[in-house]
Parts: C-alpha cells; structure tokens; sequence
C-alpha cells in the first residue's frame, strides 16, 4: 500500500517534471532577451561622433519600443578610451553590456599598452564606417586635395598644421600617411579633445587642415566657413542630396580621383564582454538589424555621409582582424607603437 | 520676411570669417537686428508660454534643483539621464524641459556648497569659500539669497546677450586658439595667486600637489600613459568631483566631529523677511556683479567654462574689494562673485553651441547630441533653419530662471532650517550623498576609496594651514593648462613669442603677468615706504630707527 502510494508520489513528480520542462521549452525557443536595464559603453566623450551615435541608437530604440528593457549610456572615455573597454573586459559574461567602438579599439592598445584587444571582447555587429574628408577654410586659395599638398610640399617643413582629434589616434595616422606625398616636408600636427574643437579651430584658422568626420564638419560647410578637397574612400560617397547650394557629398572627389593614394575608414561597431552565449549576441544583431531598417537611421547616414556597411558573425570578426593588422602596421610604420608591442 | 534678410545678411559675414565689414554697415545691420530679435522674442515667448510647456518648465527646474543638490551626479549626467524622456516630445518642448534641468542644476549646486560645504557643481567650489562660513556663522539664509539672486543675474545678462548679439559674439569664439586659452587660464591661475592668508610656500606646495595630480592619466599631446604606475584604475586619472568631494565634504565632516560633533551653524535663526534684507544689501555690490557677468560671459562663449570663470571672478573681487582681507571668513560678495560668473558662463555657454555647433559646457555637449536626435543640425545655420526651435528656447532661457528663482527662493527658509538637524543625524546623511556622489562620476567603487583619502588630505591639510582653494584649482585646470599650452608650443614651433603675437592674447598674457606680480609690486612698495621712513627716521635718531626695525 505504502509502496503503491509512493510509486503513484513518484509518477506524480515525473509527471510535474514533464510539464515543467514542457513550460520551459518554448522558453528556450523563444530566445534570449535582456531582463534588465542594457549599459551602453561609449569608450570617448560627450559630443563626439561615438556618443552621438550611441546616443541616437538610444533614442531609435526607445521611440520605436524595439526592446522591452531601456538602453543607458554611460560615457567611459578615460585614457583613450581604455576605461571602457577595460570595464567590458572585466564584464565576463554580462549580456547586459555593449559597447560602441571608434578606431581607438585599435589605437589605444598600441599606442599605449594597455592589456585589451578586440579578441578579449566578442564581435556582434558592424553598424557603419565613418568617412573621413580633408578640409581647409574656405577662403584659402585651394580647390583640389593636389594643390594643398602640393603647397605644404612647396612651404617650409612644419609650416602647415593639420588639426586632429587625440594623439596616435586615426587622424594623426591619416596625417603620416599624407606625409608620404608631402616628403621630405611634415606637417605639425596639433591633438584636441574632439572632433567639434578641430572644426572649429579649422574656421579660426588655427591651423590650416584637419580630416574630420563629415557629421563634425557639415556645419561649417553648409555654412561656407569650410570647403571638403576630398573624401578617404575608393570610391564617392553615395548620397546626392543637396548638402550646400552647389555641392552633394557625392560631389566631392575621392582622394585617389585628386592625385592623393590615401584611404581610411573608420569602424562605427558593437561588441559585447568577452563569454557570452550566441543566442545572447543574435539577440543584439537582431535589434541593430531593426535599427537600421528605421526611417530616422537612414537620415542619420543621409547627414554624416556614413558608409553603410553592415556585417555581424564571423564576416564581422575576420574584417576586424584584418583591421587590427592595418592599425598595427600603420603604427608600426609611423613609430607610435608602444615599447614592447 | 524682413528677418530672413537680415539673417542672410549676418549669414554672408558668417561665410567669410575674417573679413572686415565697414563700420556703418555693420551699425545698420545690428540696428535692423535689434527690432527683428525682439520681434522673434515675442514669437519664441508664444512658443513657450503653452500650458504644456510651463509645466515642463517646473518639472525641469525641480529635477535639475535636485541633481545639482546630489554631488556627482552633475547637470551633464542628469541631462544624459533624462535625454531619452524627451523622445516622443516635440524638440521644442524637450529642449526647454532639458535646458531647465541645467538651470535648476546650476541653482541647486550652491545649496550644498554653502550649508554643508560640499560643492555639488565644480562651478560651485569657490562659492563654499564665503558662503560655508557665512553659514557657520548663523547666516546661512543670507548666503542662499545672494548666491541664488546672483546666479540669476549672471543668466539674465547672457541670455539678453545670447539675444542680441549672438551671431557677432559667435564670432569672437572663433579667434580663440591655443595661444589664447592657454592665456586665460594663465589668468585664472594668477588671479588666485596670493588668496591664501597664510604663507606664499604653503599655497605654492598646495598648487604643485594639485598639478602633480592633474597630470595623472593619459598625456593628450603624446597619447602615452603617465604616472599610473601599471595600474588600471589610474587610467582616468583624479578626477576632480571626486577631490573636491572627499576634501570638503568628507574633510568638513571630519573637522565638525573633532570640534563637538555639532555644525556650528546650528544656531541659525529662521527669518522669513531674510530675501528683502539681502537685497537691500547686494545693491552695493554692483561693481562686482558687472565684473562677474563679464568675466562670465567671455568665459562661457570662449568656451573656458563655467568652472574657471568662477574661480577668476573670486580671485578678482579679492583683489579690487575693499573688504579683500575678509574673503573666506564669510564675506557676501565672495559669494556673488564666483555665483554671477558662472551662471553667466553656463547659460553663455548655449551661445557657441546654438551658432557654432561647439559646446562650450559638458552638458551643452550633451544638449547637443539631443539636438541631431530631435533631428536638429546644431551650427551657424540652425538660427535660419529653425527659427521656431531657437527662439523658443530663448524665451525658455528668460522664463526658466524666473521660474526658477522663485523656486529657490521660496525655499530659502526651508533649507537654511536643514542646519537645525542634529549633527549627529545629518553627518550620516551627507556621507552616504558623499558616496553616492563619487561612485556616480564613473560608476567605480575605486572613487568611493579614493574619496575617503582626499578627506583626510583635506582635514590635515586645514590641521597644518595649508590652503585648499589652490589644490583644486590646480586639478581642474592644471591639465587643460597644460594641454592648451603644448598645443600653442606645437603650433609655433617652439617659439614663447605666440603668446604676444596679436592684441587678444597679449592683452590677456599681460594682464596675468601684471596679476601675478603685484603681490610682490605692493610688498616692494611697502618696503621701500617703510625704508624711506627709516631715512627720516635716521636722521631723526637712532633710536626710531631700533624702533622700525
């Protein structure tokens, strides 16, 4: 009696455990999805070209309620950016943390030896690439990439003074890579704090050129204080729309099309902490997919004349590594490598 | 239609930057401006005089009250934090919500700054030198209503000059290079000199510590690590909320246990009628209430920030106030000082954003950022493309600090009656805000300690005299200093000269040089006084002569 009284507690429990993992299969199925608040990490300052992208993904998401929990972002700009990507690091495992990248994922680890690399970190998605553009003031006498260069190589050595955003950084790298054409005369090149400082010191005449970003620079070029003598990339810029009232970004010539063999573009991605399990990253894929199918996403590209390049899984990792390679090897070449590495 | 000309018009002298306009033209055309502003003014006041709006309005003001109360949590934070509330908002209406945020805050930074000498806002450290012991000494009201009707002067005269002459100010913001920022702060810098009362060595050993820690952290001219030793954590080097934190706040605390576990300015009496008698009083201090909005609105347009502004307009007032030895015994125009300047600052500091599309403040930095989201092109032609969005956040700018000002000031007997509390309540209570406060600049447990051993600095530094003011200083500005300085030397060369090479630099540079000597300019004139009267004292008798001696 006992016995069949146990056997029958015992089908009972079997048969409670069915059910409950009947209750959890569809659970699984239905895929991971954040159960809290997600920190978003933007490894630079207020202002710049990173944060106003986070920024803006920010905003697209909560508008368009694409996730159920909020996104907050948390400026981690320390040190280059190292604060940052040293804090996801750390975050083993936390699928509750992202992280925007600039080329200082590159950078910094290079040029200062701070211990991170984008292996410690796991790739999720490629967002956009960020065009750089040589400008100068608009009242200087030069219309094409080729006179400018021309005249720096014409001047005395150090005379011209290219504004950038951090030193060792991408815009210094694009400078040495300009020096090649300039030789045997350099340029002086002056680091700030960001993009929007070079601008304006650009205007101010502080210095005489700078390769800012196309969304820290539209200002001042829609209002003539700036004229683009070429854009980084091997080929034009897609956009046609009518930026000034004579010239579209497509309207600006490639560097190579104007004599000058230069090209860089800049990573606009997420990553997310080092241990965390696919299903968590497709979670994220997904969302940045909904992202960009949005109406504001394409202007947002439409006004800082981004090259819309999307990649996520290992298409993603092997660009990646590949970009890693060209950082290292530009550095190594302009001597901005740190001691040991 | 007739304003859109004469925008197109100061849009042609915006195009060629640099170029003269002749002087009759351009009195034309600031005159035809005049009328069109004040014409745009009524539109943009319609604009923001919605129900919907004023009740933003107080919301803002409340909240940035709030987050400039909490130190740590900054107007900047608070914006970002709130930013995406502001979404689903029409632009205008989140823009004037946010901007009243960053009014609030800069309201509410001087709360705690002058009850309990912890400065929630950097901008508001050089308020804790007078307004803390005005408190201690029982007039803790008075200090309230000096640094909150200050602090609205400073934004009512930068919103009427973001008003007028905003796209011929804008202008003046591009002249500054490196050369010239390095000048201002070599101003600030020497402007403070000689603020200690106790000896030259101290301050000098004070200011020196402040540099050494400035420095720590990444070098931005050559993108190395410097002194970190290896350690991670010293990667972002001090930051300055957490110094001055530890060294007021946890510093005040430890000093208050140590004399009787009470705040001295327990005994403060409630006076309803304390705002009239504080007005009456300020009338008097107009000289240096037009020297701080000055000094305010140049540093926030230039973009040297609210912080130095502060600092600059304190040091000044010592130095031209007849009652300058009594500076930070509890002097009220110590406090109307630094307040006028930097709210001056804070609210000039839209000015370049709004023209230029630089930020001349964190949180305009921020603000900005809201401005592309809300799909909003910040730079020169925002004023002509989105007229409806500019003027009514200036006539947001007017309505916000009167509301504002209400606000605060209604509350004035509320806060003074917070130093009635026991000591022994209270102390806990700013301890945990003290914590919260570090951990929140970068969310790191790491500051919470750190924090802890800059109070200690703090209290051995007030047991051995040495002066506080110059240490944090030299943190906030050392660095950027330093930045600014390399910059210039960069760009000529090498050549010390850069700093005389036009009008605006140089007049700055001397100004500082003239500044920094003159402690030693009125000591060498007392000397040779006191020398001359011993001669005549000499040939009187030797006696007199042992007696000067």
């Amino acid at each position: 009696m006992v016995r069949a009284l146990q056997s029958t507690a015992r089908a009972g429990i079997g048969v409670a455990m069915i059910a409950a993992g009947a209750a959890l299969l569809p659970a699984a199925a239905q895929a991971w999805e954040p159960t809290k608040p997600v920190q978003f990490i933007i490894p630079a300052g207020t202002g710049g070209g990173a944060d106003q992208m986070a920024r803006f993904i920010q905003g697209v998401v909560a508008k368009n309620n694409l996730m159920k929990q909020p996104i907050i972002t948390v400026n981690k700009g320390g040190g280059a950016g190292a604060e940052g990507f040293l804090e996801v690091k750390k975050a083993s495992g936390d699928a509750h943390t992202i992280i925007i990248t600039l080329s200082n994922l590159f950078t910094t680890p290079l040029g200062t030896g701070v211990p991170f690399s984008w292996k410690d970190l796991t790739p999720v998605a490629m967002l956009a690439l960020d065009q750089f553009v040589l400008w100068v003031p608009a009242d200087t006498p030069y219309k094409t990439a080729k006179e400018y260069i021309d005249a720096v190589k014409a001047g005395d050595d150090k005379s011209f003074k290219m504004g950038g955003t951090g030193s060792k950084q991408e815009d210094q790298i694009i400078t040495v890579a300009l020096e090649k054409l300039t030789a045997p005369k350099k340029f002086t090149y002056v680091p700030y704090g960001g993009g929007g400082t070079v601008a304006t010191q650009l205007v101010g005449k502080h210095v005489n050129s700078s390769v800012n970003n196309p969304i820290e620079a539209v200002s001042q070029w829609k209002a003539g204080a700036l004229r683009p003598l070429c854009i980084f990339d091997s080929k034009r810029s897609i956009y046609t729309a009518k930026v000034t009232a004579t010239m579209a970004w497509s309207d600006i010539p490639t560097c190579k099309e104007s004599g000058v063999n230069t090209e860089y573009q800049m990573l606009r991605g997420i990553f997310m902490a080092p241990g965390v399990k696919p299903d968590q990253v497709a979670f994220y894929v997904d969302l940045f997919k909904k992202v960009m199918a949005t109406a504001d996403w394409k202007t947002f590209m439409e006004q800082g004349a981004f090259n819309q390049t999307f990649m996520s899984g290992d298409q993603y990792k092997t660009w990646v590594a590949a970009a890693d390679k060209l950082h290292y090897d530009l550095m190594k070449e302009a001597g901005f490598l740190a001691p040991g590495k | 239609m007739v304003y859109q000309t004469c925008r197109d018009e100061s849009q042609s002298t915006l195009k060629v930057p640099g170029t003269i306009i002749p002087t009759a033209a351009r009195r034309e055309t600031t005159g035809r401006y005049t009328v069109d502003e004040i014409t745009s003014l009524i539109g943009g006041f319609k604009v923001a005089l919605s129900w919907y709006n004023l009740a933003l309005m107080m919301v803002g003001i409340l909240l940035g009250v709030i987050i400039g109360v909490l130190p740590g949590l900054g107007g900047a934070n608070g914006v970002a934090i709130l930013l995406p509330l502001t979404f689903t908002m029409p632009p205008t209406s989140a823009i004037i919500m946010l901007s009243c945020i960053y009014w609030g805050a800069l309201f509410g930074g001087a709360i705690t700054s002058i009850l309990f000498n912890i400065p929630g806002e950097p901008w508001s450290v050089a308020t804790t030198f007078d307004g803390h012991p005005m408190a201690q000494k029982g007039r803790a009201d008075e200090a309230l209503t000096a640094a909150f009707t200050s602090s609205f002067v400073g934004a009512l005269i930068a919103v009427m000059l973001i008003t007028f002459l905003a796209p011929l100010v804008a202008k003046f913001a591009l002249q500054f290079g490196p050369a010239e920022f390095f000048s201002v702060y070599f101003l600030t810098f020497a402007s403070f000199v000689g603020m200690g009362k106790g000896s030259p060595f101290k301050v000098l050993a004070s200011m020196c510590l402040g540099f050494a820690l400035g420095s720590v952290g990444l070098d931005k001219v050559t993108g190395t690590l410097r002194m970190t030793f290896g350690h991670d954590e010293l990667l972002v080097g001090f930051d300055f909320l957490i110094a001055v934190i530890g060294l007021f706040g946890i510093g005040e605390i430890l000093s208050s246990m140590e004399s009787g576990l009470k705040f001295s300015g327990s005994h403060a009496k409630i006076r309803l009628d304390a705002v009239l008698q504080t007005w009456k009083k300020l009338l008097s201090y107009w000289i240096t209430s037009i020297r701080s909005c000055v000094i305010g609105c140049w540093m926030g347009i230039t973009p040297g920030g609210a912080t130095p502004a502060s600092f600059m307009s304190y040091g000044l007032a010592k130095r031209f106030s007849k009652s300058g030895d009594n500076f930070g015994k509890g002097e009220i125009e110590g406090v109307v000082a630094p307040e006028t300047a930097a709210h001056a600052a804070g609210t000039s500091a839209l000015l370049p954003m709004l023209t230029l599309g630089i930020p001349g403040s964190p949180t305009a930095a921020v603000l900005l950022g809201g401005l592309m989201i809300w799909g909003l092109q910040p730079g020169p032609m925002l004023f002509v493309e989105q007229k409806d969005f500019v003027w009514g956040l200036i006539a947001s700018m007017y309505l916000g600090n009167i509301a504002g000002l209400l606000v605060v000031l209604t509350c004035v007997p509320l806060f003074a009656a917070i130093l009635r509390v026991p000591f022994s309540i209270i102390a806990p209570v700013i301890l945990v805000i003290c914590a919260v406060g570090a951990y929140t600049v970068h969310n790191s447990m790491f500051d919470v300690w750190m924090m802890l051993v800059f109070g200690v600095i703090g209290y051995i530094f007030q047991k051995l005299g040495y002066p506080l003011p110059p240490l944090v200083l030299a943190i906030v500005l050392g660095d950027k200093a330093e930045e600014a300085f390399r910059q210039a030397m960069l760009g000529s060369q090498g050549n010390v000269s850069i700093f005389w090479s036009n009008w605006l630099v140089g007049s700055i540079m001397t100004l500082g040089v003239v500044l920094l000597f003159w402690p030693l300019v009125t000591w060498l004139g007392q000397k040779r006084k006191s020398r001359s009267g011993n001669l005549a004292a000499a040939s009187a008798g030797a006696a007199a002569v042992d007696r000067d001696k």
